[in-house]
């Protein structure tokens, strides 16, 4: 008895108390708590930069100039945000309907895999017009990354097969496949790469307009970025306004009630990881073919598809916000490449994540410290 | 003003007052002042929204009060959660239950406690429980899996675990919605050993009966305020208490039309099916329901009534048998099949079920409509006619919220009821399932309900409503089956008068397990 009292009292000097939120927070809060964690972020991140021995406020201002500084470098931060862009709508609008599908990476791969081979196989001559070539690329780019999808939701609508896990799977079955591809079939000369793809099946860049705006010179922004935009549009759209998106916030949000109010599940699952798949493979083709213009491993499998679950998250699964979180992401990656040397971006990068995820929590509990009384 | 001038008055183990809380756009409490008794059941009554659970959730440390003051046994207290408010020795048993399934009774009862802290010697702990069980009439194996026990059995072992964490004050809110009649008695049993043993209870309920059977006082709320402080239950009326409730005379009685019955609509014929757990729950069980008629199914909760409304819907597989609509078959068939030709279905599980909490009132509304014009407009949806229709219902079946924007979670029990019936009525169907309308709804609700489901027979619809509320069927329907284990014991018309002693007494005999040929046969017996 005693020896539970004095214990008590120990313990009781100060206390940190972690609560579920109970009221429901106001629509600020959510945005106030996401710009308050960047600041945080930034104060610790300026603080190591210290400790390290450096002086936080130049190694900001560097970072800033390396991601958003002028014309150029945001073009390249538009660049890096394209894809990422693209695989976080393919990971929103499974995650809406709470279908864990992180294999968008091999989605995002098949893409580019799906559109390389409308050149290379080829389907089409290697003269055709850009204006058939870009829209063949696609639908071909999309119907590889939708076929990627359909396995897992086909095995999880009729079997059940957890998702999470054949999806991740499917990520390193991609790698292999255009593995096979790029070293067997399609090599230029036995390097791990193939043959360069002509000019005319290119996205267009702001550069190609050069001549007629000297201020698109050396702007590698690509049409990539139009695409995503609307795509995203486009999803916002069938989310929020279409019959189908209905149906995938019901689904999503009650399992039962949408079985109750006549919903086919099944067929939604599969249809969704479709259209999550063929936005993925789109990323996958874009990248392909604005800025890598050849099938190679390393730049099209860079982990677009993982960077997009993470905006996925952080947008709250809005396709409206990840536009701006992709942007955001898109600067960092690219700042990260800038000043290498460093490794500050990189860090600053993590820390930003962390205190966002963290901050997460702080939306859902609330907590207190306060002084023990008896 | 000058509340805390007044000096504490010794009887009083909880004085709550002046207490506000509002919610964006609603004052959920206004002023009210509340005062509990050591020793005491005190009712709390109101109608849908009325605040009780608020304020209740205000005390129990869930929710911190705009303004007003609590005092626990004389002193102001401050509450800044449920674990604070348990310190205090007060703690509430909500009306969904929030128990670990897989874990037993005496996990359950532990969890969250600092002691034991590494060691859990779970048998000297079982034999704890069992013996604070006793003490109060709480009979619960404390070995059992939760999953394994009924809803009563789980409500007891919330009630034992805030009685294992010491409390004096135990606040229930709404126990007896999801009880059988012969739960609610050993409920009662326990509240009583409770008040016996020094403790205090804050009962919480809709129905004006059960509160006058066994609260010593009770406080009355409307929309927030407190309109009858701590009467005593004896010497007020079931009438007085309703006209308190709502703010009008509440007409007990319904005023039904002779039944007019035409063609068959449902048919049932020899169904059977199994409950979740894959053991039989339907086998063999035929019934039929007419246009123009209510029939209602008596029976205590778990005899197959769920599994019944869930092979009708298209939502749960029907082993052997079948369910037509209209001369169409509706059972294994989709449950789109049923609503497209005019299925109402009204869940017995709200939340888990009937609506989708965190989505808008507007898009629970838009639920069974939504594939049709006007809301639906080539594969789009027409937002601007779904929030229109949606402020229609809400005008027309009284739902209490600032806007349709609002998610359903965060609606009342009632408020929410009367969503999903607005839902469901207003898709004009030919035949409705409904599987306790008026639970948790207070009796000026329960008396629109009443009438809604009236007007649906007088329109031509069908109607099967399953309640375990013998008084509500007696009142609606016009046949009553009566299904125990799966089966139909037997079926008999209701009059239009009131229903005389007999026929309760032959339906409480079928819902125990007497067909009604054999009840038949002894009377007659008993009769020579
Ligand atoms: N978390 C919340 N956020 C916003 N509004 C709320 C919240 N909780 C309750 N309300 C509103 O406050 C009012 C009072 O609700 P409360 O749950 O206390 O009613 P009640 O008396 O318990 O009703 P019922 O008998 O239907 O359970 C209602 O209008 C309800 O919609
Ligand atoms: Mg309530």
């Amino acid at each position: 008895m005693t020896e539970s009292t004095s214990l008590q009292k120990k313990r009781a000097a100060w206390r940190i108390r972690i609560e579920p939120h109970l009221n429901e927070p106001p629509p600020w809060y959510p945005v106030l708590v996401s710009i308050g964690a960047l600041i945080i972020a930034l104060i610790l991140g300026g603080i190591l930069i210290l400790v390290a021995g450096g002086d936080p406020i130049r190694s900001y201002q560097h970072i800033a100039k390396a991601a958003f500084g002028n014309v150029g470098v945001l073009s390249d931060t538009i660049v890096k945000a394209t894809p990422i862009l693209l695989a976080a709508l393919a990971c929103s609008v499974a995650f809406r309907m709470k279908l864990w599908n992180i294999g968008a990476e091999g989605q995002f791969i098949m893409g580019a895999f799906g559109a390389s081979a409308i050149i290379l196989t080829p389907i089409l001559p290697a003269e055709t017009p850009r204006w058939i070539f870009i829209p063949v690329m696609m639908m071909a780019g999309m119907a590889a990354g939708a076929v990627w999808g359909f396995i897992p939701g086909y095995l999880k609508a009729k079997f059940n097969v957890n998702e999470i896990i054949s999806t991740l799977m499917l990520n390193y079955v991609a790698i292999a496949w255009i593995n096979f591809w790029i070293f067997g079939v399609w090599t230029e000369g036995g390097f791990q790469m193939t043959a360069k793809f002509p000019e005319n099946s290119w996205l267009p860049r702001l550069l190609d307009y050069a001549e007629t705006f000297p201020v698109f010179r050396g702007l590698t922004t690509h049409f990539g970025l139009v695409i995503g935009i609307l795509a995203a549009i486009v999803l916002w759209l069938i989310v929020y306004r279409s019959r189908w998106g209905y149906e995938i916030r019901l689904i999503g949000d009650n399992p039962h009630a949408a079985q109750y109010a006549g919903i086919n599940i099944m067929r939604n699952t599969i249809w969704v990881m479709m259209l999550s798949g063929a936005l993925a493979g789109l990323g996958g083709m874009s990248e392909v073919t604005g800025v890598v213009h050849r099938l190679q491993t390393s730049p099209v499998a860079a982990g677009y598809g993982f960077t997009g679950i993470i905006v996925a998250w952080l947008a709250k699964l809005n396709p409206l916000v990840i536009i701006l979180v992709s942007i955001l992401f898109g600067g960092l990656i690219l700042a990260g490449r800038e000043i290498q040397p460093s490794g500050v971006p990189k860090m600053i990068q993590g820390i930003i994540l962390v205190c966002l995820i963290a901050s997460d929590f702080l939306l859902r509990y609330r907590i207190s410290i306060e002084r023990g009384e008896e | 003003m000058n509340t805390s001038k007044t000096a504490p008055d010794p009887s009083l183990v909880v004085e709550m007052r002046g207490i506000v809380k509002r919610f964006p756009g609603v004052l959920a409490n206004d002023h009210v002042d509340f005062e509990l008794r050591h020793g005491e059941i005190h009712g709390l009554l109101g109608e849908n929204g009325a605040g009780k659970s608020t304020l209740m959730n205000v005390l129990a440390g869930m929710y911190r009060q705009e303004a007003g003051i609590i005092l626990v046994n004389g002193e102001p207290k401050n509450f800044s959660s449920p674990r604070d408010a348990i310190n205090f020795g007060i703690g509430m048993v909500h009306q969904h239950f929030m128990l670990v399934p897989s874990q037993t009774v005496t996990e359950n009862v532990l969890l969250g406690l600092d002691d034991p802290r590494f060691f859990l010697r779970l048998p000297d702990y079982d034999l704890k429980i069992a013996e604070l069980g006793e003490r109060f009439g709480l009979k619960v194996d404390p070995r059992a899996k939760i999953w394994q026990l009924s809803v009563g059995e789980q409500q007891r072992v919330e009630i034992l675990k805030m009685l294992y964490r010491g409390v004096d004050v135990l606040i229930m809110d709404e126990p007896t919605a999801v009880l059988a009649p012969q739960e609610i008695e050993g409920l009662f049993v326990t509240l009583r050993a409770m008040v016996a043993q020094g403790k205090s209870v804050i009962f919480i309920s809709h129905k004006l009966q059960e509160v006058s059977a066994i609260a010593d006082r009770v406080t009355v709320l409307r929309r927030g305020v407190v309109t009858a402080a701590g009467v005593a239950s004896k010497g007020v009326s079931r009438q007085e208490l309703a006209r308190l409730m709502v703010g009008r005379d509440v007409i007990f009685a319904v005023d039904k039309k002779p039944c007019q019955p035409g063609e068959i609509v449902l048919d049932v014929r020899d169904v059977h099916a199994d409950n979740d757990k894959g053991l039989p729950a339907l086998r063999g069980l035929s019934l039929n329901v007419r246009a123009g008629e209510i029939v209602g199914l008596a029976g205590v909760a778990g005899n197959g009534q769920s599994e019944l409304s869930q092979v009708i819907s298209g939502m749960r597989e029907c082993k052997q048998g079948k369910v037509t609509l209209g001369g169409d078959t509706v059972s294994n068939r989709t449950t789109l099949f049923g609503i497209q030709h005019g299925m109402a279905y009204v869940p017995e599980d709200r939340t888990h079920v009937g609506s989708a909490p965190n989505l808008s009132i507007t898009d629970n509304v838009i639920m069974k409509k939504y594939r049709k014009a006007p809301i639906s407009n080539r594969g789009l949806l027409d937002m601007k006619v779904a929030a229109k229709l949606a402020n229609e219902l809400k005008q027309a079946y009284d739902i209490v919220v600032p806007n349709v924007s609002t998610p359903v979670r965060l609606l009342s029990g009632g408020n929410l009821q009367r969503v999903i019936l607005a839902r469901e009525i207003s898709g004009l169907p030919s035949f409705m399932v409904a599987v306790q309308p008026t639970r948790g709804l207070d009796v000026g609700a329960i008396e629109g309900v009443h009438r809604l489901l009236l007007s649906q027979r007088e329109a031509g619809a069908a109607v099967l409503l399953v309640s375990e509320e013998l008084e509500e069927l007696l009142s609606l329907s016009d046949r009553v089956y009566v299904i125990y284990e799966g089966k139909i014991m037997g079926e008999v018309a209701i009059g239009g008068e009131v229903p005389d002693e007999n026929l309760v007494e032959t339906i409480g005999q079928m819902m125990t397990g007497t067909p009604l040929e054999q009840i038949r046969k002894e009377g007659v017996a008993s009769h020579d």
